[in-house]
This record gives structure tokens, C-alpha cells and sequence, in this order.
């Protein structure tokens, strides 16, 4: 009996188990690691990923794919940077205008990445093509709006109340790490206590069956990608703000480490399975990875490799335990 | 006899909870076309799925050519030279006639084992010349009619050198054209040999094409006759002939005015010109059989398929009803066919699947689902229906089909409907569970609601219904009083030979 009960909390909590040997054995091998200072910057290296895994959740859970959000990350930061630029800068992008407060470019993010996740959402429920290939082509159209809205050049010398959403803090803690928590809560609120996240899971868990409930699929999907696509322009504004610059080709492959995340997470592929919890612990989970595995001198490449084996295996692991006995 | 070339001896088929087969038996010959007649859910395909391999038999014995056999799946049985064309065709759609036909047998040449295009396109020629199909090889399938596809099916088991060939429900979607085309080729069958199992509700065909037929009931073995010594009226008897044992509480409620009425209802080619009226307190039944267009019926109430034609009033007043969403703000309900299709979310909780159909009601001021009351309302719904789970957290996959079934039920029971719309409700739930969803149904009927119920089970619907609207083939046949209705009637109805 005591057994099963065990069996039990190791196969619903098992991520978070893994998270926490992983930082007992790094504050074991290094003791830079388990340091208050460290650990803050574990958390502000992934933060942005963590805004897109965010929205990735969500679509995923849907039984959805968005591949966009590394690029909308990127148009989102150019766009909102050009309204934000120091007025003493010479070779600012609207010479013209004053400078705005930070409300404007803050404003442009979320509608920017908004706008693209409706394009996204809207492709999939009124054409019907599969997420993956609608977010594949927002994928390549949103870099090319970014390069060719700032002609593939920096959009930098950022206002001091923009580069605060990015470097500035509140008592000891980043500003980045506390929007990505702020955003953790709502997201887990939408997702837990709306009516809005019961649509979610019910359209990832049994499409039919939620439309013969009265659910409005379409609606919703749209809904869906475009809160992801908001989650992308408010991680282009902290990301543009934290380096100072809005730069085309910034966010190059977050999408896929957002997936990651989400993934490891316990976040199920076939649709109707995943948590909020399990997207932050999946994220830790990198971000501990790629920080101790620095601290312990292992080279890039390698981190690369054992990146890859962990999101597989995690994946293998979620399907045992997830397979229906037959 | 050497002319016998299959025996299947004291076959048993159980599923969790239910006795598919029954001690059955059948005999084949070569060069002849063997029926099997009986009721939806009868055991027919059963028996064949356990024949192929699909399925294997809880006990029996397979006896082919003189030697006890064992199939332990289709690949052995096509080997054997057992092919079945299936009620629901599968084939590789995007690929070729050819490519389908000799799929994972693809003839090969030179050492490195390529693919012969050449010599499959040859073979297939000649085969399908042999059948009168005068198709290219080369057609992709999916360019295909039904009937053509059927045929393809068939081609494919003759290049196996079938010697047995088990055709179910092959006419279901053919014009009288077609079907004669079929026939010719199953004539020709049967002079080489052949041994035919024939699947059909079609009574007119049985008695065209079949030289012996074998009659099932509840899954049980009741007869085999050679078609030219029985009537028609006699095969209806035998295979309803069952005694209406099961207990059904059904009690006279208070039947009030017209709820809804349906005038002249069209879907595409589904069904055509279809007209009834339920009244409050009212249980309607829908009876027909598979694919007489019951299911598409109540869809199109439901506005989950597009009405070509016709119109519903709700209380007197005509109602557009384009979606799900707007059958369930007119106060409908549909409780549907398939559970696992399109009823339950199979990873979510029994709480969340309850609620699914009427969250917008637990809204609070915040915008917010009241976790209170849902807590509230499941538990009452769990307690007033039974539902039997460890919890409201438990997914709903961990429980049986009965229960799941019920928390269907609850799900359609909480958004308040005054029209009920049950499509087999009791399908593929055991005993004592049917028993319980039969006494939920009646005690709706006596608190008013409008109840309108689909079910292939005709004691299900002889005992349950108030009115039985009988359809075959897409048209009502024939309204009946429950004092004037019986198994024979219904039938005779469903099968449109009530002239005889």
C-alpha cells in the first residue's frame, strides 16, 4: 500500500524531484552554486524563455504547436525600441517625435506580438491548416517584418524607464524574474480558474466533444495563440530592454527552447495534459542545467547534448506514464 | 461433408461485461454464399472479427480444410486464404490502385529487391479485367466512388487466392447498378469456388444472392436455413424473437403540449424530408437500422451537421439553430453515440468533464470560476445519478463505461434542458448500469422534459418510448403508438417490406 502511495507522488511530482536533485547534486559539486546571487541569475538568464513557455503551454495543452515565438519576440523588441529611443541620440529612428513615455513602447510589444498570435490563431481555426505550419510561416514572416521594419540594423540607446522592464530591480530581485512571476500567476489563474482554460483543456483533450458541448473552438483558438503572442511581445520588450537594444535577429531558436521547457514540464504533446507548475519546473530545469554545467567547466557542446537527452527522455518518461492500460 | 470448408465450433466471445458470442457455430461450404442475419449488436461482425484474427475467441474451435487452425491476426488469415471487406473501408488513399492491392507483398526484382512496378502493374490489370473493372492501375484512390473501392477491396482478397471471402454490409453506400455489378462478380466467385460470407440488413438482397443463411440473436446461434426453404415474415421473427425480459420502469407520465416539432428536415443525402412532434413528458424513440439516418437526424437538431431543408419550432416558435451553442441556449441537450469520439475529455477529471457543457453559469464577479459551487452541484449530480468514482479529481478514463456514461449524463443534466436528445444511451454498458440510466430517462419524462431517444436495441425502444418513429434509408417509414408497436411491426418498418 505504502508503496503504491509512493509510486504515486514520484509519478505526479517526479519532475519536481528531478529538479531538486539536480540542485542538490550542483551545490554538492560547486559552491558557487546553491549562493543567493547565483541563483538570481539562474532564474533572470531564463526568464525571458520563460515569458514564451508561458504562452507555449497553453497552446500546446490545445493540442497546438507555435513556433513563432522566437520571432515575434524579435519584431515585438525592434518595434517597441523605435518608440523608445533617447531623445539625445543622433541617429534615433523617428528624429521627429519627442521622447515617449515608456507606457508607448511598452503598449507597442504586447500589441505587436498580440496581433501576430491572432494572425496565427485565426489561420488555424478559420483555414484549418495544422499550428505547425501556420506558426512555421509566422515563424519566417515576423523576422523578416523585424529586418525589414529596421532594415536589419540595432534599434538601441534605449530611455532609462525602457532598460528598467530589463536591468532594474525591485529590492534584490531583477525586474525580468519578477514579471516572468507576475505572468506564472496569471497564466496559472487563466488556466485553473477561468472558464477560458477549462476550453483549453477540453479542445486539446477531445476537439469533438467540445464543440458538441457548446465550447466555441474557433473563438478560442484564436484566444489561445493570441495570449501566446502576447507573452512573445512582452519577452521582445524585457529581452530589448535588458541589452539595451532591439536587434532583428534577436531570439534566434527561444521557440524551441520555450517547447523545451514546456515539454520537460510534463506538458503532453497529444493535447488536454499539462500545468503551469510543470512549465516553470521544466524551465529551472534548463536554466540549472546550463548554469551548473558552466560552473562545472563542462564545455558548450556537451551542454548541448545532455539538453537534447533530457528533453527526450522526459518526454519517454511522460508517456509511461501517461499510456492508457490496455 | 468435403464440400465443408470451414467449421467454427462452440465459439465464445466475452468482453469486459458483456457475452458478445454464446456457444455460436457456422459452417461453410465451397461455391456457396452463406448470410448471417440478425440485429445490430447480433454478434455477425463478431464472429467474423474472430474468424480474422481482429478478435480471438474466449473459447472455440476453428476447423478449416479438416485441421483445427489458430489465427492470431489478419495476416494469418490472409495468408490462409481469409480475406474480409470491411463496412468501413480503409485504404491508402493517396497511393494507387495497385500500390494498395499488393501492399506489403509488393512483387519484386534484380538483387537489390526493388519495388516491380512493371509486374504489378501486369498482375493488376489482369485482375481487375477479370472482375469487369475497367480501371487504370495507376488511379490513385482517392479518385475512386465507394463502389469502386469496394471493388479494388475485393480484387485484393481474390490476389490472395482467398477461398473464403467475408463481405459486411457491402451495398450499404451502393446504387442498384452497382449492386448488380457486385452481384455478377460474387456469381463468379462462386463458380470458382469461393466460399461467400454475406453481412446485410438488406432483406431483398439476402434472399437474392445467398444460398444458405445463419441467423443470430443477442449473440447466440439460433438457426441455419437454406434461403429457399424460409420467408422473410419467418427470418424477422427469428431474429427478433426474443423475450422482453429486461426490466424497463417504464410509468405513464402527464403528457403536455407540442415541446418541439420538426417539419420536413433535410440533410444533404442523409436523410430527406423528415417530420415529428415530441411533447413534454413525451419519450420519442428513433428506431431504423445502421445508417437508416438516425444519428444524422438528431445531429442536425443539434446543428452540428447543416440542415439543406426544413425547419424546427420550439414552443410554437421556429428556431435557428446553426451550432451546438445554439441547440443548448434553446435548452437542447445531446447525450452522443460515441462516448470516447465525441462525449468525454479522456484526460481531464470527472469534475472538469462535468462541467464542461455549462461553465458560464459558475462565473463570480471576478470573472473567475466558483470552485465552490461546482464542488457543490457535482457532488449532487454524483449522489442523485450514482456515479461510482474514488473522486471528482479522478480522471474520467479510469472508469467504466457505465459511469462515464453517467457523468455524460450530469453533464447534460446541469445545463437544465427541457429537450433531451439521447443517442444509444446504453450502448456498450453493463446490465445494472443500463438499468440505472433507463429509471434516469423515465424520471426526466416525468418531470416534463421532452425526451427524444435513438437506440438499435428495439426492447430498448419497445419498452422505453411513448412514440416510435421508425426510418429506413434516410426516410420515416412509419410513426407508431407504443399500444400498436411491436418487434415484428418495427421491423417490418425498418426494413421497408411491410407489404409483404
Amino acid at each position: 500500500m505504502n508503496r503504491e502511495v509512493a509510486k504515486k507522488i514520484i509519478s505526479k511530482y517526479g519532475i519536481y524531484f528531478v529538479l531538486l536533485f539536480m540542485v542538490i547534486a550542483m551545490s554538492i559539486f560547486s559552491d558557487v552554486f546553491l549562493t543567493g546571487r547565483n541563483l538570481i541569475s539562474v532564474i533572470r538568464q531564463v526568464s525571458v524563455i520563460g515569458l514564451l513557455s508561458l504562452g507555449v503551454t497553453l497552446v500546446i495543452i490545445s493540442k497546438g504547436i507555435d513556433l513563432s515565438s522566437g520571432s515575434v519576440l524579435a519584431f515585438s523588441a525592434v518595434m517597441a525600441a523605435s518608440f523608445g529611443q533617447l531623445i539625445t541620440f543622433a541617429d534615433k529612428m523617428y528624429p521627429g517625435i519627442g521622447e515617449l513615455p515608456v507606457i508607448v513602447p511598452l503598449l507597442v510589444a504586447l500589441a505587436v506580438g498580440t496581433l501576430c498570435g491572432i494572425i496565427n490563431g485565426a489561420l488555424i481555426a478559420k483555414t484549418g491548416i495544422p499550428a505547425f505550419i501556420a506558426t512555421l510561416g509566422m515563424y519566417t514572416a515576423a523576422r523578416g517584418a523585424a529586418l525589414l521594419y529596421t532594415d536589419g540594423r540595432p534599434v538601441s540607446n534605449l530611455t532609462d524607464s525602457y532598460k528598467w522592464f530589463g536591468q532594474g530591480y525591485v529590492g534584490f530581485i531583477p525586474v525580468p524574474v519578477l514579471i516572468y512571476i507576475l505572468m506564472a500567476v496569471i497564466t496559472w489563474v487563466l488556466l485553473n480558474h477561468t472558464r477560458f482554460g477549462k476550453n483549453v483543456y477540453a479542445i486539446g483533450g477531445n476537439i469533438h466533444a467540445a464543440e458538441v458541448s457548446g465550447i466555441n473552438v474557433h473563438r478560442n483558438l484564436i484566444k489561445i495563440y493570441a495570449y501566446a503572442g502576447l507573452l512573445s511581445g512582452l519577452a521582445g520588450l524585457v529581452m530589448s530592454a535588458r541589452v539595451d537594444t532591439g536587434q532583428p535577429g534577436m531570439g534566434m531558436g527561444y521557440e524551441l527552447d520555450a517547447i523545451a521547457a514546456t515539454t520537460i514540464g510534463g506538458t503532453s504533446h497529444a493535447g488536454g495534459i499539462g500545468t503551469i507548475g510543470g512549465a516553470v519546473v521544466g524551465l529551472l530545469i534548463l536554466g540549472v542545467l546550463n548554469n551548473g554545467l558552466n560552473l562545472l567547466g563542462v564545455s558548450a557542446y556537451w551542454q548541448q547534448i545532455i539538453k537534447g537527452v533530457i528533453i527526450v527522455g522526459a518526454v519517454v518518461i511522460d508517456m509511461r506514464r501517461n499510456r492508457v492500460k490496455k | 461433408m468435403s464440400d465443408i470448408i470451414l467449421e467454427m465450433k462452440e465459439i465464445n466471445k466475452e468482453f469486459p461485461g458483456v457475452k458478445a458470442l454464446d456457444n455460436v457455430k457456422l459452417d461453410l461450404r465451397r461455391g456457396r454464399v452463406h448470410s448471417l442475419m440478425g440485429e445490430n449488436g447480433a454478434g455477425k461482425s463478431t464472429l467474423m472479427k474472430c474468424l480474422i484474427g481482429i478478435h480471438q475467441p474466449t473459447s472455440g474451435r476453428i476447423i478449416y480444410k479438416g485441421e483445427e487452425v489458430q489465427i492470431p491476426h489478419t495476416q494469418v488469415a490472409l495468408n490462409m486464404g481469409i480475406s474480409m471487406i470491411h463496412q468501413e473501408l480503409s485504404p491508402v488513399l493517396h497511393r494507387t490502385i495497385m500500390e494498395n492491392i499488393w501492399l506489403g507483398r509488393e512483387p519484386l526484382k534484380g538483387p537489390l529487391k526493388l519495388v516491380d512496378h512493371g509486374e504489378m502493374y501486369r498482375r493488376t490489370k489482369e485482375l481487375l479485367a477479370d472482375l469487369e473493372l475497367n480501371i487504370d492501375p495507376k488511379e490513385k484512390m482517392i479518385n475512386l466512388t465507394v463502389a469502386k473501392i469496394q471493388m479494388v477491396e475485393i480484387a485484393k482478397a481474390v490476389s490472395y487466392n482467398s477461398e473464403i471471402v467475408i463481405m459486411d454490409e457491402p451495398t450499404s453506400a451502393l446504387t442498384d447498378k452497382e449492386v448488380d455489378h457486385l452481384f455478377r462478380i460474387i456469381r463468379r466467385l462462386k463458380e470458382k469456388g469461393t466460399a461467400i460470407v454475406y453481412i446485410s440488413h438488406k432483406m431483398d438482397e439476402i434472399f437474392e444472392i445467398s444460398d444458405d443463411i445463419t441467423i443470430f440473436r443477442d449473440g447466440k446461434y439460433i438457426a441455419t436455413k437454406e434461403a429457399q426453404d424460409i420467408t422473410s415474415s419467418e427470418l424477422i421473427t427469428m431474429m427478433v424473437g426474443r423475450e422482453l425480459n429486461e426490466m424497463f420502469p417504464k410509468v405513464d407520465c402527464l403528457i403536455g403540449d407540442v415541446k418541439i416539432s420538426v417539419r420536413n428536415l433535410s440533410s444533404f443525402k442523409a436523410f430527406n424530408d423528415v417530420s415529428f412532434d415530441v411533447r413534454k413528458g413525451e419519450i420519442l424513440g428513433i428506431a431504423g437500422l445502421v445508417g437508416a439516418g438516425r444519428t444524422e437526424i438528431i445531429e442536425t437538431i443539434f446543428g452540428m451537421r447543416t440542415k439543406t431543408a426544413g425547419s424546427i419550432f420550439i414552443d410554437g416558435k421556429e428556431v435557428k439553430i446553426n451550432s451546438p451553442q445554439d441547440a443548448i441556449d434553446n435548452k437542447i441537450a445531446l447525450l452522443t453515440e460515441d462516448r470516447r469520439a465525441t462525449g468525454i475529455f479522456p484526460t481531464l477529471s470527472v469534475r472538469d468533464n462535468t462541467i464542461m457543457a455549462h461553465t458560464k453559469s459558475y462565473i463570480n464577479m471576478f470573472g473567475l470560476l466558483d470552485y465552490k459551487r461546482i464542488e457543490k452541484d457535482c457532488l449532487e449530480y454524483k449522489d442523485k445519478i450514482r456515479i461510482k468514482t474514488p473522486g471528482l479529481d479522478q480522471r474520467i478514463s479510469n472508469l467504466s463505461g457505465g459511469n462515464q456514461q453517467k457523468v455524460l449524463v450530469a453533464r447534460w443534466l446541469l445545463t437544465q434542458p427541457e429537450i433531451l436528445i439521447l443517442d444509444e444511451p446504453t450502448r456498450g454498458i453493463d446490465v445494472g448500469a443500463k438499468a440505472e440510466i433507463h429509471s434516469i430517462i423515465t424520471d426526466l419524462a416525468g418531470q416534463g422534459k421532452t425526451i427524444i431517444m435513438v437506440s438499435s436495441e428495439l426492447p430498448e425502444i419497445l419498452g422505453m418510448c411513448d412514440r416510435i418513429v421508425v426510418v429506413h434509408d434516410g426516410r420515416v417509414t412509419g410513426i407508431l403508438d407504443r399500444k400498436d408497436a411491436n418487434q415484428e411491426i418495427t421491423m417490418k418498418y425498418a426494413t421497408n417490406t411491410m407489404e409483404q
